[in-house]
């Protein structure tokens, strides 16, 4: 039998009982159009918070005070207390010489005003480094000019959403702007960098560091940031911190370093994980769709029982008849697969309008895949169906009337 | 060109064994016209399915064309059977969703001649039976007549050199049931070797060899 005949019999039969046919697609669209949303939402997830995450900067290495680890005991017994994370340790690690760029924070939430105007905001202190490891944008102005770290100046860079609020529809630049009780010179506003993993930079006061320590009055910082100068000297700059830091800390290195790629590594693998779960629910949906197949392919060997008794006599195989019916099982859910891609992408970009901010992406990969999954899920459920058909009896399937 | 040597065919209905076919030995030569009459349950039907190797004998050999076929393969049944024999059924069997012609070509297809000498094929085979007009209707646009015309020219289509009718003028009036005899009659004396399988007295006679059949054993006339 020729290939295209096959098919050309195949298309005739499905053509012949359009509700049955119909009844397929609709399983077959339903359950890839769901396995495609789900994969486009996992793997758009993904990229967002990898690609948010390598926004963040550039071989970027993360200090923090504290070692998560497990010592075996409460403190003072067994465990101890870490010791703090100090300007002077930020200094000392600042003279390694494989880091570009070096910028020791703290955090601190205090209310900002001026003219009457007043709101809570969370104020950074950094240095100017800051602006480099973390790639900030500034709209006008000048960001934290360089100084030694423990120098404290009155002035101060705002984000958009501050400057609107206090600075509605006057100049910015120049003006006194009070924090706590303290005055700052407000030298430069940050550009519209929006939400960047967690801190909303359009929300934030920054201030020197020393300014931030004296406002605050707590010498301990919340974070070191340090850019290094390519990838391999992050690593081995990771190695020199450790060292430098024990040395300081009475022979703890009782600081957690994180690199940034492990960071996105590790976000990578627990969304792609994710990503993959939730493919897997929504697969459940393509198993039905195959049970369905099942059985309104018996349902249709049963109808056409004489049919197939004669397609026998005028000298069909076993094999041939197990060909028919493959092929139209196949043709069907192969159909349902590609309206399903097609509802998919509809669907995403419906999404797309509604949250303009997020790109959905569904892979060139997952819409192969759901192809292939139709086709394999039709012929490992219409294989039972088609064998039935080509088992009958030609004489009782002829008889049968 | 058909030698049935002892053939038996048993089947199991429910704890008794019915011998639907006792002995037969048979002898057919190219081009001969033979009736096969007998009452209902007397196992002429079981003998044209065998003939036809749509079933397979209990014990005995069946030899087509000199060659043992009770030994084959399905795939290889399903050749032979492509190549060899013609169905002609009472109730017509013509698939309902395809036209005249796509149902005179399919054994083609199940052949897998290609589309070109299929298509010049069939419109010769159309004329013939005189359907040239009909192509392309379906099946319940035709009459009964017309029907058995169609299922004649599907199983002439192959050229095969044994046709079996299974009474095929049972589901029509006489005028039509007359015109399907003349045909079956004039692809016979071209040289098809045709058996039909009747009820009818007046048919079976007009055929030159009669087999009765009675309680699976064969008495020739």
């Amino acid at each position: 039998m020729i290939v295209s005949d096959l098919f050309l019999l195949a298309l005739k039969t499905i053509f012949a009982q359009p509700f049955r046919a119909t009844l397929i697609i609709i399983a077959m669209t339903i359950g890839i159009s769901s396995v495609s949303i789900l994969t486009a939402l996992g793997e758009s997830a993904r990229s967002f918070v990898v690609g948010e995450f390598q926004a963040l900067g550039t071989n970027l290495l993360i200090m923090m005070p504290g070692r998560s680890e497990t010592v075996g005991g409460q403190p003072p017994v067994l465990g101890e207390t870490p010791r703090d994370l100090t300007l002077d340790d930020a200094k000392a690690i600042a003279q390694i010489p494989l880091l570009k760029a070096i910028a020791p924070i703290t955090i601190g939430s205090a209310p900002v005003s001026t003219a009457g105007l007043e709101r809570e905001a969370t104020i950074m202190g950094s240095s100017a480094a800051l602006r480099e490891v973390r790639h900030l944008d500034l709209a006008r102005g000048q960001f934290i000019p360089t100084m030694d770290f423990d120098k404290a100046a009155p002035v101060c860079v705002i984000g958009q959403t501050i400057k609107e609020e206090l600075f509605a529809n006057r100049q910015s630049l120049g003006e006194w702007l009070r924090i706590n009780d303290r005055r700052y010179r407000v030298i430069g506003v940050l550009g519209n960098t929006g939400q960047s993993v967690g801190v909303g930079f359009d929300e934030i006061v920054i201030i020197p560091i020393a300014s931030a320590q004296m406002l605050f009055n707590n010498y301990s910082l919340f974070r070191i940031l340090a850019e290094a100068k390519s990838q391999q000297a992050m690593y081995q700059a990771s190695e020199q911190i450790r060292k430098i830091i024990k040395l300081r800390h009475e022979g703890e290195d009782d600081i957690t370093i994180i690199t940034q790629d492990s960071v996105v590594q590790t976000f990578n693998d627990i969304l792609l994980s994710l990503t993959l779960a939730v493919t897997g629910i929504a697969g459940i949906s393509l198993v039905v769709a195959g049970v369905l197949i099942m059985n309104v392919m018996l349902v249709s060997v049963t109808q056409r029982t004489a049919e197939i008794g004669l397609l026998k006599a005028l000298g069909a195989g076993r094999r041939q008849i197990l060909a028919l019916f493959l092929t139209e099982a196949a043709m069907l859910s192969l159909t349902g697969a590609v309206l399903g891609i097609l509802t998919g992408q509809a669907a995403l970009h419906l999404l797309e309008l509604i949250y303009p901010d997020f790109t959905f992406i569904l892979p060139l990969w997952a819409q192969l895949a759901a192809l292939l999954i139709a086709v394999v899920t039709a012929l490992v459920f219409g294989v039972m169906p088609a064998y039935k058909a080509a088992a009958l009896d030609p004489i009782t399937a002829l008889n049968r009337h | 060109m058909i030698a049935l040597e002892n053939i038996n065919r048993c089947f199991e209905v429910g704890e008794q064994t019915v011998q639907a076919l006792n002995d037969i030995n048979l002898e057919i030569d190219a081009g001969e016209y033979i009736s096969v009459m007998g009452p209902s349950g007397s196992g002429k039907s079981t003998l044209l399915n065998i003939i036809s190797l749509m079933d397979q004998p209990t014990s005995g050999r069946y030899f087509l064309n000199g060659e043992d076929v009770t030994r084959l393969q399905d795939q290889q049944l399903a050749q032979v059977r492509n190549k060899n024999i013609g169905f002609i059924f009472q109730s017509f069997h013509l698939i309902p969703r395809m036209t005249a012609a796509e149902n005179i070509e399919l054994p083609m297809m199940l052949a897998g001649i290609p589309v070109k000498q299929r298509k010049s094929r069939v419109k010769q085979a159309l004329s013939q039976v005189g359907l040239s007009e009909r192509a392309k209707h379906l099946s319940n646009q035709l009459s009964g007549g017309q029907r058995q015309r169609v299922a004649i020219a599907r199983a002439t289509i192959m050229q095969p050199a044994i046709l079996l009718a299974d009474e095929p003028t049972g589901n029509l009036d006489s005028h039509s049931g007359r015109e399907i005899v003349q045909l079956l009659e004039q692809l016979q004396q071209q040289g098809v070797t045709l058996i039909i399988i009747t009820h009818d007295a007046d048919l079976g006679q007009r055929a030159q060899r009669q087999l009765h059949m009675a309680d699976g054993r064969l008495v020739e006339q």
